[in-house]
């Protein structure tokens, strides 16, 4: 019987079914730990006197709690925080897991360090601690958020119990328009099935306009997805993820090389395979987005109006809408490009690759940051930093007036010292707008780096395609 | 993990839709590495003014709802982060199941994981229930999983519910999960190791 991508890998992995309702067994290949979501999963395993499985499979990376102040230390100033990575270290020792520590030169986001160490390859099942693993879909892995007990499972047993998911494929066709970056499309996508569209699913992307995008916009659609509730993702690997993988640090070399490369560009979805779902987009159709509310699919095309609360049928929906534009401060049909920001903030797993700071740069060279507003820029891992102060593009940051940060989640989730006050408003390239997110009473709207380079030049919410010559930079 | 048979108490509506974790349970309760006090971060914002005083107005602070064993919640409730503290929180308010059209999934196994049951239904009977335990004097609910049937008590109106055969098994004998897989599926897995190695060698 034809199979999808997500069926194979599934079954490739399959130790044994559990019950006949789809619960199975399943052996997992990797996981990313951090200090905020791993603790008790390491106590467990302690009280229990159990062993890690493997060891090796593991990798643990500080991310959400450090400070990003451009000056780093080993030791943090916040008590709590410094609790939580003392006993990182403690496990990472007594479990002989390997840690990537503040101070190396290989620490970031979890789901920007692992792709760029080579520890994420196609067929691999990945589970982490961390909602949006599902980022490693974009190498041709299928990669999955999961609690703390569920990683004490998969430490002390290599599988988790888990249920095969229903599978949906989105197929956008056509080219991105210049402006428009994966960050709009994946916006737009969750704008229309929802912030549950894809609850109980794993998403297969698929089309011209993924084939045509480069490996770094593939793990932003695919770490962003999770806001629609996929519960995985995955795009078929091709030419341009073996190029990506090649000569990484953990990849494979020589021979074994030769093999991995021919059995990956081999796994994908068979011609006939039938999903439980479809949905196709034309990717002309993708406008720079932002959102208004405090859900990830409130959101709307730059030239559109925020909503008014009559528009919405359902009454809990309608009534959580006036309770966002209430959170927000925002009047129905105000211009979406007319709301002034305080802050800008660039950073995070979904947007805070080399590529994304390229594109960042590309508007931002030249001009200055609006008086009033305080823009900050964090890598999203401490290569990417070093990559772009080869390229000098640290020097256009900090000539516009952003502060150039040292890595970590920041103000993503605003677990460290970067936090915004009540009332502040912030152009994000991050993945969240939910109330309190970025800081109790934060107001948060979310879009693609270059369009918050062009808000905090702007001062306000800004169409970033009246701000770059973009037949010169292609 | 306490087991979960019959449990009777008040249920509280909950009809916001995508109620996230983040709201479920702010930042500032993420930085233990322990599981305790969490109960004092559930709905912090909701619960407690700026000042630290209950807020009379929130559900759970209102006289027949104080106490809730159950919540009957919108839709995609627990999106977001996958942090376990919401689930544990919960668990310690007293929570032992969550009724509703449709959970995240992080969420959701977080929730059987740590013995809340969550039960999906059919829009139309989750209105029906929402409309039932808005009033505080018809909102007791016994969940008998076994049975796997929720029954108001003013009423005696009884309605089944689906569940997996894993899940439930596991929810009623208060299973530990790692125990029970290393008890009856470590050989297969040392097996399942080694031609999975041989398949792929590149992953090891
Ligand atoms: S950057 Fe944000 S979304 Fe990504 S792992 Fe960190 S906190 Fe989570």
């Amino acid at each position: 019987m034809p199979r999808t991508l997500y069926d194979k890998i599934i079954d490739a992995h399959t130790v044994c079914p559990l019950d006949d309702s789809g619960q199975l067994l399943l052996y997992v290949d990797r996981t990313i730990l951090n200090e905020y979501t791993s603790p008790q999963a390491f106590s467990g395993l302690r009280e229990a006197g159990r062993t890690v499985w493997n060891p090796s499979a593991a990798l643990m990376v500080v991310d959400h709690v450090n400070p990003t102040a451009s000056h780093r230390t080993a030791e943090v100033a916040d008590r709590e925080a410094a609790g939580q990575i003392a006993y990182f270290r403690e496990n990472a020792h007594d479990f002989g897991i390997e840690l990537f520590d503040i101070l190396d030169p290989r620490q970031g986001i979890e789901h920007v360090v692992a792709p760029e160490q080579g520890l994420v390859m196609p067929g691999m099942v990945v589970a982490a601690g961390d909602s949006h693993t599902t980022a490693y879909g974009a190498l041709g892995a299928l990669g999955f958020g999961i609690g703390t007990s569920d990683i004490e499972h998969y430490l002390a047993t290599q599988t988790l119990v888990y249920r095969r998911l229903k599978t949906l494929r989105v197929v956008v066709d056509g080219d991105l328009a210049p402006g428009v970056t994966p960050k709009d499309l994946v916006m737009e996508i969750i704008r229309r099935i929802g912030a549950d569209g894809a609850t109980g699913y794993a998403v297969e992307f698929a089309g011209p306009a993924i084939a045509a995008m480069s490996v770094e916009g593939r793990m932003t659609v695919c770490t962003m997805i999770v806001e629609a509730g996929a519960r995985g993702a995955v795009i078929a690997a091709d030419e341009k993820v073996l190029a990506y993988i090649q000569g990484r640090p953990r990849a494979p070399k020589g021979l074994l090389w030769d093999q991995a490369a021919q059995a990956w560009l081999a796994l994908k979805t068979d011609d006939d395979a039938v999903f439980d779902r479809e949905v196709h987009l034309a990717a002309q159709d993708v406008a720079p987005m932002v959102t208004w509310g405090t859900s990830p699919d409130q959101a709307a095309v730059i030239t559109a109006h925020v909503p008014a609360p009559d528009s919405e049928a359902d009454p809990s929906r309608r009534a959580a809408l006036s309770r966002a534009l209430d959170y927000m401060g925002l009047a129905p049909g105000a211009p979406l490009d007319g709301i002034a920001i305080d802050h800008a903030f660039i950073g995070s797993c979904t947007n805070a690759r080399i590529e994304d700071l390229r594109d960042a740069a590309r508007v931002l060279r030249g001009r200055r940051v609006a008086a009033g507003v305080r823009a900050i820029i964090v890598p999203g891992s401490t290569q990417v930093r070093a990559q772009a102060e080869r390229e000098g593009l640290d020097r256009v940051f900090t000539a516009a007036g952003f502060e150039w940060r040292q890595s970590g989640c920041s103000m993503c989730l605003a677990m460290n010292d970067d936090v915004l006050k009540p009332g502040d408003r912030c152009a994000s390239s991050t993945n969240r707008n939910f109330e309190g997110r970025q800081g109790k009473g934060a107001r948060s709207h979310l879009m693609s780096p270059a369009m918050v380079a062009a808000a905090a030049v702007a001062g306000r919410l800004a169409d970033v395609r009246e701000f770059t010559p973009f037949e010169e930079v292609v | 993990m306490q087991p979960f048979i019959r449990v009777t108490g008040p249920a509280a509506p909950f009809p916001q839709p995508n109620v996230d974790t983040d709201v479920i349970m702010p930042k500032q309760f993420l930085k233990g590495v322990d599981r305790k006090g969490l109960d004092r971060g559930v709905f912090f914002d909701l619960r407690f003014g700026a000042d630290g005083q209950t807020r009379p107005d929130f559900i759970l602070n209102r006289p027949g709802w104080e106490g809730a064993r159950f919540l009957v919640v919108g839709p995609n409730f627990g999106c977001g982060s996958s942090r376990e503290h919401a689930v544990w929180g919960l668990a310690q308010l007293g929570i032992r199941a969550l009724i509703g059209t449709s959970f995240a999934g992080i969420f959701n196994d977080n929730c059987h994981r740590n013995g809340i049951l969550t039960v999906t239904l059919p829009a139309t009977l989750v209105e029906d229930l929402m409309a039932r335990v808005r009033r505080p004097d018809a909102n007791g609910l016994t969940i008998d999983l076994p049975e796997q049937a929720i029954t108001v008590d003013t009423d005696g109106l009884t309605i089944p519910f689906a569940i997996d055969a894993v899940r439930k098994d596991a929810l009623v004998q208060g299973l530990d999960g790692v125990s029970a897989t290393l008890a009856r599926h470590a050989a297969a897995i040392r097996a399942f190791e080694g031609g999975h190695r041989q398949a792929n060698p590149w992953f090891f």
